[in-house]
C-alpha cells in the first residue's frame, strides 16, 4: 500500500511536469525600437511530435531570418520578433487551452501552429470567439473556411486532384483500376471521397477502399483485398499517415505488390522526412505529390534547403510542410508592414492579396484565407528523394471542394462581407 | 481450394503475430495473476533489441554474418527483455502480489518511463545499461557456493556490480563511438529490414506467401512448442504449474516461491521480448510499437481461459481467422450468391476498422456466456 501510493504521487507529480512545459525564445542584439512576441504552438511531446517538431524548428528560423534582415517595421518603428512556444502535447483539447494561454495571458498578435485536422478544430472556437487569428500550415482536406484561419497548405484540388489526373492519365499504369488505402480518420476518408468522385468523372473505375484504424499495422486483410481487387495491378491511393506507412510498404513489397509487378502507389502524406524514415528501398518507383520537394531546382529552393542544413544540421531535410510554415511567417510579416498596425483586423485585410517569394515559386493569399500554389508529381528514387515529373502552374485553391458532394457549387471570400464564409457560386 | 488456403494462411499469419504477442502475458497474466501493463513495453524492447544488433552486425567485423542477425536477436532479446523483467519482479511487482490494482497502476508507469526512456537515452547507452543489468544480476549466481554462503557475501555482490557498472559504462561508449546511429537520442522511429534470404515471396502448391510471415509462424510456433515442454517436462515448469495451483502448500513442501516468482516472470518478459523481434519484421519500431497490441493480447488471453496455454493458442488463431474472414470480405467469395440483405450487412465489415469492431463485439458476446474462456482454469484453487 505505500509504495503505491508513493507512485501515485511520482505519477501525479510527472503529469504536472508535463504540463508545465513551455519556453520563451530569442535572444537580444541589434538596434531595435521595441519587440513583438508571436505565438508557436506544436506538439513537442507525444507521437506528433517528431512530426511537428520540424515545423517549430522552420518558424525560429524564418523568425531569425527576419530579425537579422531588420525585423518587422510597422508604422516607422522597426520590432525585433519573440516568440513563445507552447507545446500541445499531440493532445487535442491541450490545443486549445493553450491557445487560450496565449491570446489572454501572453497577449500574442498572432499564433502559428497545429499540425493534425483535429488539432485545428479544436482550436477553431477559441480563435472565432476571440476573434483572434491562427496561421496553420499542413495539406488537409479543406471543407473548412474560417475568417479567424489563414492555411497555408495544399488543399485537395492543390495535391490530390492533379495526383489523381497524372495517375489516370500518364502514369505506367494509366487507365487501370484504382484502390483507396488511408488511415481511418477525416482526412483520408474526405480525400477519398472526393478521389472516388473524380475517378468516375474521368471514365476510370475504383475497385476498393480500406481504413486501417490508427494505430494498427496489421496489413495482411488489405493485402489480399488488393490482390483480389487488382490481381494484375493498377493504382494505389495511399493516405496512411505515419508509422503505418512503414508497415504497409514492408508487408506489400513482400506479397509482391510493387512496381515491377504494375502497381503503382500514389501517396499523400509521404514527404522527404518519411522516405528516409521508412527507407527508400521500400519506395522506390512510387509516387508522391506536394507543393514542395526537396528536389526543386530553383535558387529560392536550393538557399531555403541551405540555410536549415546550416541552422539545424548537415542531415535534416526540409518537406513541404516546413515550406508552408516558412511562407507564413513571412506573409504574416509583410501583411503587418502593410498593415501599419499588428491589429488583427487590419491584418486580415492586408493578408489577402499579399505574394511572396515561395522556396516552391510564387504564391499569393486569396480571399478564401488559402493560398494558390504550384503542384508537383514526383517519383520516388533511391537517394530518398523525389525526381519530379510534373509541375502544374499556379493553381488557385478551393476551400469548398468542388468535386465533393456536399459541397460542390459553393465557395469563401472574406473580403466581401455580404459572401463570407460559404456562398453560392 | 487456393481461396481455403489463401484465408487459412492469412488467418494464421494474424494469429501467429497475437499470439507469440499474448505468450508472455499467458505465462505472467494467466499463470502469476499479474496484470503487467507493461508487457508491450517488454516487446518494444525485444524490437529494439533487435535493431541494436542489426547496426552491430552491419559493423566490419560482423558483416559477414549479416545473414544471421535476425536468429541471433532472438536470443537476446529474450535475454534482455526477460532481464528487465526480472528486475521490475524483484523491484516493483513482488512487493504488490495480491493486489491487482495497484500492480496495475506501478506497470503503467513503468511503461509510461520505459517508453520515455528509449525517446531520451541514447541507444547505445541503453544497450551499455542492459549489459551491465545482465552482469550485475547474474554474475553473483555463478560464484563458488563457498562465497555464496560466507558472511561477505554481500562485498561480492557489490563489487560485481561495480564491475557491472563500468563494463557496461565502457560497451556503451564502445558502441556509441563505432556506430553513429546509436549515438544520439531520438524519438523517430527505426526500421527493422529483414535480410535479403527473408524477404520476398516462397510458392508452397500455387500460391506465394511472404517469407516474414512464414518466419513469424516458425518463431511462434518454436515459443509456444519449447514454453510448453518447459512447464510440462522440466523440474522448473512443474514447480511453477504447482505454485500456480496452490502457493501455501508449495511453500510448506520446500519449493521456493520467490525464485518460482522471478523466473516465471523473466520467461514471460522474455517471451515479450521475442514477440518484439517478430512484430519488427512488420512494422517500423518506436516507443508506442508495443502498446499497440497490449489490448488484443489481454483480450486473446481472457478470450482462451486464464492460466491455459491451449485456450491462448486457439484464440489467438480464432482471432486471426475471423478477422482474415470479415476483413477482407471472404465469406463473399466463398457463397457468392447469398441474399441481398445478408450480403449488405457483409459487405459493411469488410473493412479493416469494422471487422475490428465486430470481432470485438463477438468476443463480448461470447464472454457472456462462458466468463471464463474457452478452457477454463478446472480444479481447486487456494486463492478462491
Amino acid at each position: 500500500m505505500r509504495i503505491s501510493r508513493r507512485i501515485l504521487a511520482g505519477l501525479a507529480t510527472a503529469s504536472l511536469a508535463v504540463t508545465a512545459t513551455s519556453c520563451g525564445g530569442g535572444g537580444t542584439s541589434g538596434s531595435f525600437d521595441d519587440t513583438v512576441t508571436v505565438g508557436i504552438l506544436h506538439s513537442l511531446s507525444g507521437t506528433m511530435a517528431i512530426s511537428e517538431s520540424t515545423l517549430v524548428d522552420t518558424e525560429k528560423m524564418a523568425i531569425e531570418e527576419i530579425n537579422a534582415a531588420g525585423g518587422v517595421t510597422v508604422g516607422g518603428k522597426s520590432y525585433k520578433i519573440e516568440y513563445i512556444v507552447e507545446d500541445g502535447a499531440s493532445d487535442w483539447p491541450t490545443f486549445a487551452e493553450k491557445s487560450k494561454k496565449l491570446i489572454d495571458q501572453d497577449g500574442v498578435p498572432v499564433v502559428f501552429g497545429g499540425w493534425t485536422s483535429a488539432s485545428r478544430k479544436a482550436m477553431l472556437p477559441v480563435y472565432e470567439s476571440k476573434d483572434a487569428f491562427l496561421y496553420y500550415p499542413i495539406q488537409y482536406e479543406a471543407q473548412e473556411c474560417s475568417n479567424n484561419i489563414f492555411y497555408t497548405g495544399a488543399t485537395p484540388n492543390q495535391q490530390s486532384e492533379p495526383a489523381t489526373d497524372f495517375m489516370y492519365k500518364r502514369s505506367p499504369a494509366a487507365g487501370g483500376d484504382f484502390f483507396l488505402v488511408g488511415s481511418d480518420y477525416v482526412f483520408p476518408r474526405t480525400s477519398n471521397t472526393i478521389t472516388k468522385a473524380q475517378v468516375k468523372q474521368l471514365g476510370g473505375k475504383v475497385v476498393g477502399e480500406d481504413y486501417l484504424p490508427l494505430g494498427n499495422t496489421e496489413v495482411a486483410p488489405i493485402i489480399s483485398k488488393i490482390k483480389k481487387a487488382l490481381p494484375e495491378g493498377g493504382i494505389i491511393i495511399n493516405t496512411l499517415n505515419g508509422d503505418q506507412n512503414v508497415a504497409f510498404f514492408k508487408q506489400i513489397q513482400d506479397a509482391g505488390i510493387t512496381p515491377s509487378s504494375g502497381y503503382y502507389v500514389m501517396n499523400y502524406s509521404i514527404a522527404e522526412e518519411e522516405i528516409s524514415t521508412i527507407g527508400p528501398e521500400f519506395l522506390e518507383g512510387h509516387y508522391g505529390a506536394w507543393n514542395y520537394m526537396m528536389s526543386i531546382d530553383t535558387p529560392a529552393s536550393k538557399k531555403f534547403a541551405a540555410s536549415f542544413k546550416k541552422r539545424w544540421g548537415a542531415d535534416r531535410v526540409v518537406a513541404d510542410p516546413q515550406e508552408s510554415a516558412y511562407n507564413m511567417v513571412y506573409l504574416w510579416k509583410q501583411a503587418v508592414e502593410d498593415a501599419g498596425t499588428f491589429d488583427d483586423n487590419a491584418v486580415r485585410e492586408a493578408l489577402v492579396g499579399q505574394t511572396f517569394d515561395a522556396p516552391q515559386g510564387p504564391v499569393e493569399v486569396m480571399p478564401n484565407h488559402h493560398l494558390s500554389q504550384t503542384v508537383r508529381i514526383g517519383e520516388i528514387n533511391a537517394e530518398g528523394g523525389f525526381t519530379i515529373l510534373e509541375e502544374t502552374g499556379v493553381v488557385l485553391p478551393q476551400a469548398w471542394n468542388q468535386k465533393h458532394p456536399s459541397s460542390k457549387g459553393f465557395a469563401c471570400d472574406w473580403t466581401d462581407p455580404s459572401k463570407g464564409e460559404k456562398y453560392k457560386l | 481450394m487456393e481461396l481455403l488456403l489463401d484465408s487459412l494462411f492469412n488467418g494464421v499469419a494474424i494469429g501467429s503475430v497475437l499470439l507469440v504477442a499474448a505468450l508472455g502475458l499467458a505465462i505472467v497474466f494467466g499463470l502469476m495473476g499479474v496484470i503487467n501493463l507493461a508487457h508491450g513495453e517488454l516487446m518494444m524492447l525485444g524490437a529494439y533489441t533487435t535493431y541494436v544488433t542489426q547496426l552491430i552486425f552491419k559493423l566490419p567485423i560482423l558483416k559477414p554474418f549479416y545473414n544471421s542477425y535476425i536468429i541471433v536477436s532472438i536470443f537476446l532479446a529474450f535475454i534482455v527483455s526477460g532481464v528487465v523483467g526480472i528486475l521490475l519482479e524483484k523491484t516493483i511487482i513482488r512487493k504488490l502480489y495480491g493486489s491487482p490494482l495497484e500492480t496495475l497502476l506501478a506497470t503503467w508507469g513503468v511503461s509510461l518511463i520505459l517508453q520515455q526512456f528509449v525517446r531520451s537515452v541514447p541507444l547505445a547507452y541503453g544497450t551499455g545499461l542492459v549489459i551491465s543489468l545482465i552482469i550485475g544480476l547474474f554474475l553473483p549466481t555463478t560464484f563458488p557456493s563457498k562465497i555464496k554462503e560466507s558472511i561477505n557475501f554481500k562485498y561480492f555482490k557489490f563489487s560485481s556490480w561495480i564491475f557491472a557498472a563500468l563494463t557496461g559504462v565502457l560497451t556503451g561508449s564502445v558502441i556509441s563511438s563505432t556506430v553513429s546511429k546509436l549515438s544520439r537520442a531520438s524519438a523517430r522511429n527505426v526500421d527493422v529490414t529483414a535480410p535479403s534470404w527473408m524477404r520476398g515471396q516462397v510458392e508452397i502448391i500455387g500460391t506465394a506467401f511472404p517469407k516474414t510471415r512464414l518466419m513469424i509462424i516458425v518463431i511462434t510456433l518454436i515459443s509456444v512448442i519449447a514454453i510448453t515442454l518447459f512447464l510440462n517436462q522440466s523440474a522448473w515448469g512443474m514447480r511453477i504449474r504447482a505454485v500456480t495451483q496452490n502457493r501455501q502448500m508449495s511453500d510448506c513442501l520446500g519449493i521456493s516461491t520467490e525464485k518460482v516468482d522471478i523466473i516465471t516472470f523473466g520467461i514471460g518478459s522474455g517471451l515479450a521480448g521475442v514477440a518484439g523481434v517478430a512484430v519488427s519484421l512488420l512494422g517500423s519500431v518506436g516507443p508506442n510499437v508495443g502498446g499497440n497490441y497490449i489490448v488484443g493480447c489481454f483480450m486473446v488471453v481472457v478470450l482462451g481461459g486464464v492460466g491455459n496455454l491451449l485456450g491462448t493458442v486457439l484464440a489467438s488463431f480464432g482471432i486471426g481467422i475471423m478477422t482474415d474472414l470479415i476483413g477482407a470480405g471472404r465469406l463473399l467469395s466463398i457463397w457468392p450468391d447469398m441474399p441481398i440483405p445478408l450480403s449488405n450487412t457483409i459487405n459493411f465489415f469488410a473493412t479493416t476498422s469494422m471487422a475490428r469492431v465486430m470481432i470485438f463485439a463477438l468476443i463480448v458476446i461470447f464472454l457472456q456466456f462462458k466468463p471464463t474462456g474457452l478452457f477454463p482454469q478446472k480444479g481447486r484453487m487456494v486463492e478462491n
